[in-house]
């Protein structure tokens, strides 16, 4: 009985992460701009990535490895500093190589 | 049961990284393919955690924490050339 | 603190994260001796590197305690303006019509610390249509994907407000 509560907790954790990360690898190829593409990407694929660590945390849990839920548990909170912070290097670098921001109307770019 | 599951994700997660593949290759400029690039990073860190479960292998994870680490490093070195044209400005 | 002091803590705090890691004093074969040694070499070699940079125990500022409480609220609504921030983003995506209208703005603030100012930035990148491009002084460049977040940022001030509230400002 608890075998089945920690499976569909985990499924569910595991779909609604990977549904995040489509819509920001979706949005990669659909926006008209570098800095719009960013936005889609730099804070999807960190909301993707946690829920589905938090997924596998749970499924470890449960069958009784502690020392992968530790590891985890650095991956998750290493990746909730060191995602924006990327993203906001390449933005500085991009801006003050002189990479202009669109505007609406422009074609794409 | 969850083992079907843990192999649907990973064909999932393996699918989004080649839709990234496709910017790093057309997109104009250089960022757009730094960008690329380090979403596939981190795309991988993720593959990397969902296979040590579908093959039960518990070392996979060692593995995932040193690339996400190196994916981070690299990055940032990258877009520090791009800003300066040097690495070490001193 | 003085420089051994912090070497001291730095040393501890790498080797207690290293035996987490490797999980070498709780393996199925007993004591791993040469995973201890080794784990004594790498700790050393990384305080010996960086002991001189000091991150958190600088030993300057005051009132930590009450410092790391009040970050410890702060971390909840984070979270959920990082879930808000997300549908919103999802929702702009999946459209047929892609609703969006970017715009760069910038604003002043009054926060003087260093690591107020990148708890402010790295919270703008993460919440719902804003990301930081440069911060120069007290100066903060933005980028917004639509009207809303970015009034949001400059009209009503919210989130600058909660992070000076954090660290006392």
């Amino acid at each position: 009985m608890m075998d089945s509560v920690v499976n569909a907790l985990t499924t569910a954790f595991l779909i609604l992460g990977v549904f995040f990360m489509l819509t920001g690898a979706i949005g990669l190829l659909r926006f008209p701009d570098f800095y719009t593409r960013l936005h889609a990407t730099g804070k999807c694929d960190t909301l993707g990535e946690v829920l589905i660590l938090l997924g596998c945390m749970i499924y470890t849990a449960y069958h009784g490895m502690p020392f992968v839920v530790f590891k985890l548990l650095c991956i998750i909170i290493f990746f909730f500093i060191a995602n924006p912070t990327g993203t906001h290097a390449i933005v500085k670098a991009a801006y003050k190589t002189g990479v202009k921001p669109w505007r609406v109307g422009d074609e794409r770019r | 049961m969850i083992e079907q599951v843990f192999l649907i994700i990973g064909l999932t997660i393996a699918a989004t990284v080649l839709l990234s593949l496709y910017r790093a290759a057309v997109g104009p400029g250089v960022f757009n393919r730094v960008a690329a690039v380090n979403v596939i990073g981190t795309k991988v860190v993720v593959l990397l955690v969902i296979v040590q479960y579908i093959f039960k292998n518990p070392m996979f994870i060692d593995i995932a924490i040193a690339y996400a680490a190196l994916n981070f490093i690299g990055t940032i070195i990258m877009s520090k050339y791009l800003e300066r044209g040097e690495v070490c400005s001193q | 603190m003085k420089r051994s002091v912090s070497a001291v803590v730095t040393f501890v705090i790498m080797y207690v994260f290293w035996l987490l890691i490797s999980a070498c004093l709780w393996a199925h074969h007993g004591i791993d001796y040469i995973r201890v040694v080794g784990g004594i070499i790498c700790a050393g070699i990384v305080t010996a590197f960086s002991h001189k940079h000091r991150l958190l125990f600088t030993g300057e500022e005051e009132n930590v305690l009450i410092k790391t409480m009040r970050f410890m609220l702060y971390a909840p609504w984070l979270l959920w303006q990082i879930a808000l921030a997300n549908f919103d983003v999802a929702y702009r995506v999946l459209h047929p019509e892609m609703p969006i209208n970017p715009q760069v703005i910038e604003f002043d603030t009054t926060l003087t610390g260093d690591i107020s100012r990148t708890t402010l930035a790295n919270s703008i990148t993460l919440t719902p249509g804003t990301i930081t491009i440069e911060v120069k002084g007290s100066r903060f460049r933005v980028h917004a994907i639509a009207d809303k977040p970015a009034e949001a940022l400059t009209v009503d001030q919210t989130m600058q407000k909660k992070v000076a509230h954090v660290f006392m400002e």
